[in-house]
């Protein structure tokens, strides 16, 4: 079984690191795993993304042309990764910063107000770990303590008054599917 | 020991780190930037040399200076600064002390670009800098191969009193893996006794390139030639994969070798009996496994991320036996397991029989075509 993850938006709204949480998370689950960025010549404000490959065998190649899961956090990266993702795979995408909220056939696709999501628990850059959240209760490929635990040993030392927080997005995002699966099965 | 998530640079600096290196003299250059700036606090952390250099020039004179007292010693540098060093590097191969060069590959030639790249292949192998000299050269393919190839690389250099060269592309520097670190070696106390270290209490011994009169010159070229033929001997390196009944064979180094092994497996899966060789060391080439895998298969298909340079070395040790080949993505873009998989299908389909078909010109014209389609 081989995963595969790319997530991508603007430098600066947390898609590297997102990254890296569900490769420590993988890792520390056993599996093989690989994270690689784009690593262009970009700046806040740019794009930027990286691609997660986790597998039960050794990891060929770290770059993947259609990846089972998009996490796609602006517009540029939906236009970009919306056609490549693998039939049957997972589009989720940051309805805040994108113009529409469907997607092609073939895949499951999820448009979640991310930016307006971490707005309510008071900080919109929570918007990747709120979509991480989101992706594992979707996708189920890790646990979401699992994400948890890989946040809290991984976090900068600078960054660890935040961990609540995060924890709050993680929390949240996975809410957000729960009742939309709950609103459906109305 | 447990496993770590590390990234490709860090790996790498931390691995020449434990091999025992004194002294670390750089220049920054994306994609390798992330490799000087960690020696920059573990070097003197630890009591050992770092220098940001003002060039990559001033770097690799430092990096002969330091060899030349008998330490272990090293930089790191991405194509277009490896370029820049490529005078001290033949100075320090004419004056055989042994020191260690990390490339991270980029997209050339010129300034090129920042993505990942095999395209300094030629230049790594058959030398890149003026006159008859042989370095060593290895391509790990992932993060924990960078380690383990860095630690054998210093080892190498040292046996041999020859330069070392680990290549990687942009890829393998830049991307994170769990991998292991071995534990910290003791550095050597004692110099070795070719080195320059003070004559106090014995004769002064002096290391140079310059040999004026060309007999004595002819006699350190043949001599380095005798240490290409032993090192050819006894260093060749490579891996493989599903080679038991592997009738097309896939031959690829570093990054382009282990994308090249998805598309194996994937095509395997399909019941389609291919296998894959993948080259550690460039020099000391495997011409011997190559040769004898031509003998079993019934044709080669070789990748890289350039225009064909390993596939010159192939074709020397296929000896026109087989059809080869050839399938490149350049200028610093890497291809994905996909692209592979459909040139593994379509040899599969349509077998080459002509052992002397041009693969350069037949894939200019693949290529060609895919470019058009993707724009």
């Amino acid at each position: 079984m081989e995963t595969s993850i790319i997530i991508s938006g603007f430098g600066g709204q947390g898609t590297l690191f997102a990254g890296q949480v569900i490769t420590y998370a993988a890792m520390a689950a056993g599996k093989e795993v690989t994270w690689i960025p784009s690593y262009g010549p970009e700046m806040r404000g740019g794009t930027a993304n990286c691609t997660v490959v986790i597998s039960d065998n050794r990891i060929g190649s770290p770059l993947v042309l259609n990846p089972t899961i998009v996490i796609a956090m602006n517009q540029p990266s939906l236009e970009k990764y919306e056609s490549l993702v693998a039939e049957g795979g997972y589009l989720i995408a940051n309805k805040s910063l994108i113009e529409k909220d469907f997607s092609r056939s073939g895949i499951n696709s999820y448009f979640i107000p991310a930016n307006e999501l971490a707005a309510e628990i008071g900080n919109m850059k929570m918007s990747s770990m709120l979509l991480t959240g989101a992706m594992v209760e979707i996708t189920g490929i890790l646990s979401l303590d699992q994400i948890k635990t890989a946040l809290e040993n991984n976090l900068p030392a600078r960054h660890k008054k935040t961990l609540p927080m995060n924890f709050q997005a993680i929390d949240k995002g996975a809410e957000y599917i729960k009742e939309l699966a709950a609103e459906k099965a109305k | 020991m447990t496993k770590k998530l590390l990234k490709g640079n860090h790996a790498l600096a931390e691995a020449a780190v434990r091999a025992g290196c004194e002294g670390f003299f750089g220049y920054p250059i994306t994609p390798s930037t992330e490799f000087l700036e960690y020696m920059s606090s573990r070097m003197p952390e630890l009591g050992r040399a770092f220098v940001q250099a003002e060039s990559e020039v001033a770097a690799i004179n430092m990096v002969y200076g330091a060899a030349c007292a008998g330490k272990r010693t090293m930089t790191a540098s991405s194509s277009p600064g490896v370029s820049l060093m490529m005078e001290g590097l033949s100075y320090i191969a004419g004056t055989e002390v042994p020191a260690v060069l990390v490339n991270v590959m980029r997209g050339g030639p010129g300034l090129g670009n920042i993505a990942p790249s095999q395209g300094d292949y030629n230049q790594m192998v058959k030398g890149g800098g003026h006159g008859d000299y042989f370095p060593i050269v290895i391509a790990p393919a992932s993060v924990q191969e960078s380690i383990d190839y860095t630690m054998l690389a210093f080892d190498l250099a040292d046996k041999y009193r020859t330069l070392v060269y680990v290549i990687v592309d942009g890829n393998i520097g830049q991307m994170m893996e769990p991998a292991e670190m071995p534990p910290m070696r003791e550095i050597p106390t004692e110099a070795p006794d070719w080195a320059v270290t003070g004559a106090e209490g014995r004769d002064p011994i002096a290391l140079s390139s310059i040999y004026i009169d060309p007999y004595d010159e002819e006699v350190t070229n043949l001599r380095l030639l005798k240490k290409k033929l032993e090192i050819e001997k006894n260093e060749v390196i490579f891996k493989e994969f599903f080679m038991e009944d592997a009738e097309i064979v896939i031959i690829g180094f570093g990054t382009a070798g282990r994308i090249s092994l998805s598309a194996v497996r994937e095509a395997r899966e399909q019941g389609i009996k291919v296998g894959l060789i993948r080259p550690i060391t460039l020099f000391p080439f495997p011409f011997e496994r190559i040769a004898e895998a031509a003998e079993q298969a019934k044709s080669f298909l070789v990748v890289e991320m350039n225009t064909g340079m390993m596939l010159d070395d192939i074709q020397v040790a296929v000896k026109g036996k087989i059809p080869v080949e050839f399938y490149g993505r350049l200028g610093g873009v890497t291809p994905f397991p996909d692209e592979i998989l459909s040139e593994i299908n379509r040899i599969n389909e349509n077998p080459p029989t002509d052992p002397n078909l041009d693969a350069r010109a037949d894939w200019v014209k693949r290529l060609e075509k895919a470019i058009e389609g993707s724009n």
